[in-house]
């Protein structure tokens, strides 16, 4: 590979000058975002501790959070479908390294729970359990904080074991 | 792209045609939509217009930019609105849905499908579209000063002054009628305009352009079904038919361009065969009133040629559809029976940079 150096040797004005190996250009846009008409629904339900999720009108998937269109089907989802607070683990990791500028504590146990009712998992993490204890088909229920009620996800703190028995893998192999 | 000398005619390959296109209504603001909620509808018109679903559709490609969105990957959430399942063949171009098209056209001039759905959208209202565009300039020289989109283009137009090439108020004639134009399009943004004399008595924008020679700021989405051969003659009783098309580009630094030319437009129109025989009507991707003066000069259009029917970009600009609109719009006066022979141009960059020229023509008969 060619140097900086050595490109500046080809150029005569610049015999002998420090060649430029770095420099700093600040940039900043700034954007107000809109989640749009499904999205929003979602989310102004969570301060009333209420799961609003869409169903697809053709292939009757039911989607959480909805985004107001089935991607398998390419067509809206007007249905509103409001899910109870348990679902089942449909899979799991543990987390050792601290993501910058997230506050939660290392280790913790990030899962994908799949609402009763619901064909695509929830973004979630699992508490009140030892981790090793969390496993692919346990149930869980949602815990509310309720400090942090408002349009966000933020508004469930975690999901906990219920204490039922596994769910029947057949109820949840096709959506994980 | 690679390309045989500019006169010499393109061989083999078949015939491609738009046969569907549909757009929004374009609108200053869209909140309450996502992006895959302003797409669908758009995409479920196109469709219902040929009869297609989704999965009978042999390529799908679309254009967007996520520096509009503000979300990296933003488009994979647009496709939602495709029902891409069973899996498709699918493309997206950083770029004006007018590249995406020109993709598709080579796809289906290859042979590799009959059919292809083209889409793109724009939703500008979340950030601030004149600075989100100094961001495609030179990021050591340029980009630092924040040049922004307007000013640029005040920068052209003042060098077309300049040069005698034209003057206010024939900057605001364009603009008048442009709008004027844009009343019977019912997906336009600004329908009709004040007089001349009005326009000219407001204040610059940033000198010599005013506001009126500025394109309105605009969130929307468009979409076009390409076919080639016996499926084209198959979904549509007057296909609008691709005769050519070419798209290049000038150099990135507007410093060294003459920026009263457009050597580009010229190339991609002669590679398309646009000199070959008159227009009736031309649709111009001209967001600022100065820059038709340079395609019209570029593309030898006299006033006998109908400039943008549909009121063009001056009449809404959703940035990244505004071009594949042209075509759609181009495409849509063959289907109508309204023309014979179309020019479509698609830009991109600042101060018409890259170009992309296409002439769509009533009658089948080869491809140059």
């Amino acid at each position: 590979m060619t140097t900086a150096a050595e490109l500046l040797a080809g150029i005569p004005e610049l015999a002998g000058a420090e060649p430029v190996t770095r420099v700093t250009i600040p940039a900043r846009l700034e954007y107000t975002y809109s989640p749009g008409s499904a999205q929003a629904r979602f989310l102004t339900a969570l301060p009333e501790k209420r799961l609003l999720a869409e169903r697809c009108p053709q292939c009757t998937r039911v989607y959480v959070p909805p985004r107001g269109a089935c991607p398998t089907c390419g067509i809206a989802t007007p249905e509103q479908v409001e899910l109870p607070h348990t679902g089942t683990v449909t899979t799991f990791c543990i987390v050792n390294i601290a993501a910058k500028g997230l506050d939660v504590e290392v280790p913790y146990c990030y899962a994908y729970v799949l609402l009763d009712g619901a064909h695509v998992g929830l973004h979630a993490r699992i508490g009140e359990t030892p981790y090793a204890d969390v496993r692919i088909g346990q149930r869980v229920e949602a815990v509310w904080d309720d400090r942090r009620l408002g349009p966000s996800l933020a508004s469930i703190s975690h999901f906990r074991p219920t204490g039922e028995p596994d769910a029947d893998p057949e109820s949840y192999r096709r959506w994980m | 792209m690679s390309s045989p000398a500019p006169s010499a005619p393109r061989t083999g390959g078949r015939d491609v045609a738009v046969v569907a296109f549909a757009q929004s209504n374009h609108t200053r603001h869209t909140d309450q939509l996502s992006e895959v909620e302003l797409v669908m509808p758009v995409l479920h018109d196109v469709l219902k217009q040929t009869g297609l679903t989704a999965n009978r559709i042999g390529f799908t490609c679309s254009g967007s930019s996520d520096y509009l969105a503000g979300r990296a990957f933003s488009f994979t959430m647009a496709l939602d609105g495709v029902g891409a399942w069973p899996p498709i063949s699918e493309s997206h171009v950083e770029m004006d849905g007018a590249w995406a098209l020109y993709e598709a056209w080579v796809k289906l001039r290859t042979g590799e499908a009959d059919t292809a759905l083209v889409y793109s959208y724009g939703k500008s209202s979340p950030g601030s579209v004149r600075d989100v565009l100094t961001r495609q300039l030179d990021p050591y020289t340029l980009a630092p000063l924040w040049p922004d989109s307007i000013a640029l283009a005040a920068l052209q137009a003042r060098a077309l002054i300049d040069a005698g090439l034209t003057d206010e108020r024939r900057l605001a004639r364009t603009a008048v009628r442009s709008r004027r134009a844009a009343t019977a399009n019912p997906h336009a943004q600004l329908r009709g305009s004040a007089d001349v004399e009005d326009l000219l008595r407001r204040p610059y924008e940033v000198e010599p352009l005013r506001r009126h020679d500025c394109p309105p700021i605009s969130d929307g989405a468009a979409a076009v079904v390409l076919a080639a051969g016996d499926a084209a003659r198959a979904l549509h009783a007057n296909p609008a038919w691709i005769r050519g098309v070419d798209h290049r580009i000038e150099a990135h630094q507007p410093g060294v361009r003459d920026l009263t030319d457009s050597p580009s437009t010229r190339l991609a129109a002669t590679a398309a065969g646009a000199f070959d025989a008159p227009f009736d009507a031309a649709e111009l991707h001209a967001p600022f009133t100065a820059q038709e003066v340079v395609l019209r000069r570029a593309l030898d259009l006299d006033d006998r040629v109908r400039v943008n029917p549909s009121g063009g970009p001056l009449a809404a600009n959703p940035v990244m559809a505004a071009g594949l609109i042209r075509l759609g719009e181009a495409a849509a006066l063959i289907h109508r029976g309204e023309a014979g022979r179309v020019l479509a141009h698609a830009t991109s960059g600042p101060c018409l940079q890259q170009n992309l020229v296409a002439v769509l023509e009533n009658t089948g008969g080869g491809t140059r």
